[in-house]
């Protein structure tokens, strides 16, 4: 069975777990917070502002601002390049991410 | 340019202690080398991919002190992308072409660095270049976002000379159910299995136009996706019109076989002359239309299929990153993909006195193009004379130049590509404008440019501040391309702004 990482080999340093909306999910050392999420088979983490439709990564290289998702509360973080730390709460971001504003 | 080469025992004086990011620390944020200024370098040079990065260390070997400033945690820019040291890949090198390019320069910026030669300033997005309040003529001051929120922090780097190695996004034409999640970038499928190790689904549809198109769908089956069909609007046979350019490389050539023989060995199909032009879902891609097109990308009538799949990635070449060198005033030119490209000398010299470019920024045609004008412009920094290394380096650049410009001559979009964008297809994606209200500004309201455009529907005012957008919204308005200008080349804290000198503001 190919996979990305028979392509490559090896181990990751370390693995740990984050949440994605109450979630946990298992992050390898190194990745993204997208990638973590490409990982477990989730491929959107937003809705927009104006028609409230699901986003994800789009680019991938942190030009598009697709992927912007809310980590432990901060919203409008770039899920592709952000790394994914231990415990990370990540959750999806509805909008602007800043409802608390009320604005 | 006269140069002042530094001195190996006077490296840089930091503000604060720099803190490693060695694996062992690989899951802490990125932390800063640098805050505030730090002393006058010979050059600084913007983006550490194979531009970036090649013009670093021949700098650095004909005795300059330089910056090298990168928003990657890691050099080797997008072409080069690859795990970082925690994911523990014992071969990166499985997803890459002409790795050993990039291992023996980045070994030799290890060593310039601890020389002290080099200063690595990773994770810093520099997001303007401007003339030295108060200083002399030819210094510039560097500004930069250094680390991830919510550490991230202000930084600045002074210059007597600027190399901007910015490179390229990825060119997208829009298509209704674009903005469905599972289609994702060609490019960008590409850079989270090369840093992530990660695939965007199961079974990927490849579309779009260009040679990315087939490393692309090499790296994914090869990373176990299955790959029903590598979707090329243009065709291939149109580099048989510039068979001079394709005789004098025949790297490429084989390397174009190695891409056929992969495909084929992954039993990918390839359609030329055929484009995407519409993906169906809800929540997710679950299909895709795809269509034959006539010489101007015209979608044909009956002949739509459809073609399941999980993903899709899809891209139609790259689009050079100017806005640091626009705002420079750097002169620009059309090039012969349909892109904006600097202008430069045969030194790799931009319009602007003390400010050299090279890679994708002068017009797309890459890794290898990049690696060597950015050594030569590193030679065109240092004042060094000529000789026969720069007299090769010059021919392979023509070489690889007149390859670069049959390519983009081959897969520019066809002006009839905008007959599979239906009025409701959204064309911005971040401020949700869709085609009907650009064409109405265009048709009815006389919008005849992007910027015009961009001022009734908002289309190109987001985030992305018009990188995913820009060529659409150029088509739809019936002009070509404009040069890139973005005041921020990326999100900057207003508290950064507000901590400027007066005399920068």
């Amino acid at each position: 069975m190919r996979s990305p990482r028979s392509l490559v080999g090896g181990t990751p340093a370390a693995t740990y777990g984050i949440t994605f909306d109450g979630r946990e999910l298992p992050a390898q050392e190194g990745q993204s917070i997208a990638a973590v999420l490409w990982g477990a088979g989730i491929m959107s983490w937003r809705t927009t502002r104006e028609g409230g439709t699901p986003r994800g990564a789009f680019c991938g290289i942190g030009s598009c601002h697709d992927c912007l998702v809310t980590v432990n509360g901060l919203p409008n973080q770039r899920a592709c390049l952000v790394p994914a730390r231990p415990a990370d709460a990540v959750t999806t971001q509805e909008g602007t991410g800043r409802a608390d504003l009320a604005v | 340019m006269p140069t002042s080469p530094s001195d190996p025992a006077q490296p840089f004086r930091s503000a604060e202690p720099s803190r490693s990011t060695r694996p062992s620390d690989a899951a802490e944020p990125a932390a800063p080398a640098v805050a505030g200024p730090v002393g006058v370098v010979d050059l600084a040079v913007v983006g550490a991919g194979p531009a970036g990065l090649a013009a670093a260390v021949t700098a650095a070997g004909l005795g300059l002190r330089v910056a090298l400033l990168d928003a990657g945690d890691r050099p080797g820019g997008q072409f080069y992308r690859h795990p970082a040291p925690g994911l523990g890949a014992a071969r990166p090198e499985a997803l890459h072409h002409g790795w050993a390019a990039f291992a023996t320069r980045e070994a030799a910026l290890r060593a310039h660095e601890s020389a002290g030669r080099i200063t690595h300033l990773a994770g810093h997005h520099v997001w303007t270049v401007v003339p030295s309040a108060g200083a002399p003529t030819a210094e510039w001051t560097l500004h930069a976002v250094a680390g991830h929120a919510p550490e991230e922090r202000a930084a600045a780097v002074t210059a007597r000379a600027v190399l901007i190695a910015t490179g390229a996004y990825e060119r997208q034409l829009p298509f209704p159910g674009w903005t469905l999640p599972g289609v994702v970038g060609a490019g960008g499928a590409q850079a989270m299995l090369k840093g992530g190790l990660v695939l965007p689904g199961k079974r990927v549809v490849v579309a779009g136009s260009g040679p990315l198109l087939l490393a692309v769908a090499g790296s994914l089956a090869a990373a176990g996706a299955a790959v029903p069909a590598v979707v090329e609007a243009g065709a291939y046979t149109a580099y048989a019109g510039r068979v001079p350019a394709l005789l004098r490389n025949p790297g490429k050539l084989v390397e174009a076989a190695g891409y056929g023989g992969a495909l084929a060995r992954h039993h990918v199909r390839l359609l030329t002359r055929h484009a995407v032009t519409e993906a169906h879902g809800t929540g997710r891609v679950e299909a895709v239309t795809v269509a034959r097109l006539d010489r101007d990308w015209r979608p044909l009538s009956g002949t739509a299929r459809r073609i399941p799949c999980d993903a899709l990635a899809v891209g139609h070449g790259l689009v050079p990153q100017l806005e640091l060198a626009t705002g420079l005033g750097c002169a620009t030119r059309q090039a012969p993909d349909g892109t904006v490209a600097l202008v430069l000398d045969a030194e790799q010299r931009t319009s602007v006195p003390g400010i050299w470019s090279a890679g994708e920024t002068g017009g797309i045609g890459g890794a290898q193009l990049a690696m060597i004008e950015g050594e030569l412009a590193a030679h065109s920094v240092a004042g060094a004379l000529p000789g026969g290394r720069l007299a090769r380096l010059t021919r392979r650049r023509a070489r690889l130049r007149a390859f670069a410009d049959a390519m983009a001559a081959a897969h520019r979009p066809g002006e009839g590509w905008t007959g599979w964008l239906r009025d409701d297809a959204v064309v911005c994606r971040c401020e949700e404008v869709p085609a009907g209200r650009i064409r109405e500004a265009a048709d009815d309201l006389g919008a005849r440019d992007a910027r015009t455009v961009k001022l009734l529907t908002r289309a190109g005012m987001g985030w992305c501040q018009g990188r995913m957008c820009g060529p659409a919204v150029a088509a739809l308005a019936g002009q070509e391309p404009a040069a890139d200008r973005r005041p921020l080349s990326c999100p900057v804290p207003l508290r950064h702004l507000a901590e400027r000198p007066s005399a920068e503001r």
